[in-house]
């Protein structure tokens, strides 16, 4: 019954972009970080999605899943600030490498995709609703 | 005149197996709207239905370990030939998706209101006038 699997793929789909929102917003409330050293300096963190067939003689039964979340490989920002209590001998801090534009230009993509989740797994549930009451 | 109590739900019965079929797939589609390499898959409705009619050559699980394809009465899945195919591989159009949901909800809405007036046509012809 296909309606009835629209609410695991619906769901499947509102976790992974509630995936995505967290990351978005670690990486928000991470971005003014500084760190001694490259290695140490924050840096952003992005999900991989991947579709996912719950079964193989179902079609239309395709969810998504995280398969990943991997950080974002762009040199940290090294910045002169001699008075900053995470600067290193030569009185350098480096900044996570955290661009808060492409944060929350995610953010709306993310919130745009679970809200058209969200208005199909409504519509499947008011079709199964009436469904149920055929005939009454 | 004997009443075949198949003809009187045939079509729209079908509709309904069609119609949630496709939703599911518009539904999976709008799932993996930001899925890398995922194409966007839909059926011919109309297509569909006409070969509902005509009962093309089925197969049947006759035992046990026969592992039945698709389901009843479910259409082949096509893919969609995209408009814009995204850089990642990905040929979701949400705005499209979600007017096709939009569509195939009242394409289903509208049959079960056929049968739904079926049922109390028949229920009247039972019951008499009450």
């Amino acid at each position: 019954m296909s309606l009835l699997n629209i609410f695991d793929v619906t769901g499947s789909a509102m976790a992974a972009q509630t995936v995505r929102m967290n990351t978005t917003a670690s990486n928000l409330a991470n971005a003014e970080t500084t760190a001694s050293s490259a290695a140490e300096a924050y840096r952003a963190r992005n999900p991989v999605f991947e579709t996912v067939f719950r079964s193989a003689f179902d079609e239309s039964n395709a969810g998504v899943r995280v398969t990943d979340i991997v950080a974002n490989q762009a040199e940290p920002q090294r910045v002169y600030k001699p008075g900053d209590a995470m600067a290193d001998a030569d009185g350098y801090v480096y900044l996570s490498n955290v661009n808060v534009v492409d944060e929350l230009v995610n953010m709306i993509s993310a919130s745009r995709s679970y809200q058209s989740s969200v208005e199909v797994l409504n519509t499947s549930k008011e079709l199964l609703m009436r469904t149920l009451s055929l005939g009454q | 005149m004997a009443l075949d109590i198949n003809s009187v739900f045939d079509t729209h019965a079908k509709s309904l197996t069609l119609g949630s079929q496709r939703i599911g797939l518009l539904a999976a589609n709008i799932a993996n709207a930001d899925t890398p390499n995922y194409k966007a898959r839909d059926i011919d409705f109309k297509a569909a239905m006409q070969s509902a009619g005509s009962r093309p050559v089925q197969m049947q699980a006759t035992r046990p370990g026969h592992i039945s394809v698709g389901g009843s009465g479910s259409a082949p899945v096509l893919y969609r030939i995209p408009d814009q195919p995204a850089e990642d591989g990905n040929t979701v159009d949400a705005q499209q998706e979600s007017a096709a949901v939009a569509e195939a909800a009242l394409r289903y809405q509208a049959s079960l209101s056929f049968l739904n007036m079926r049922i109390r046509g028949l229920q009247l012809a039972i019951t008499g006038s009450r």
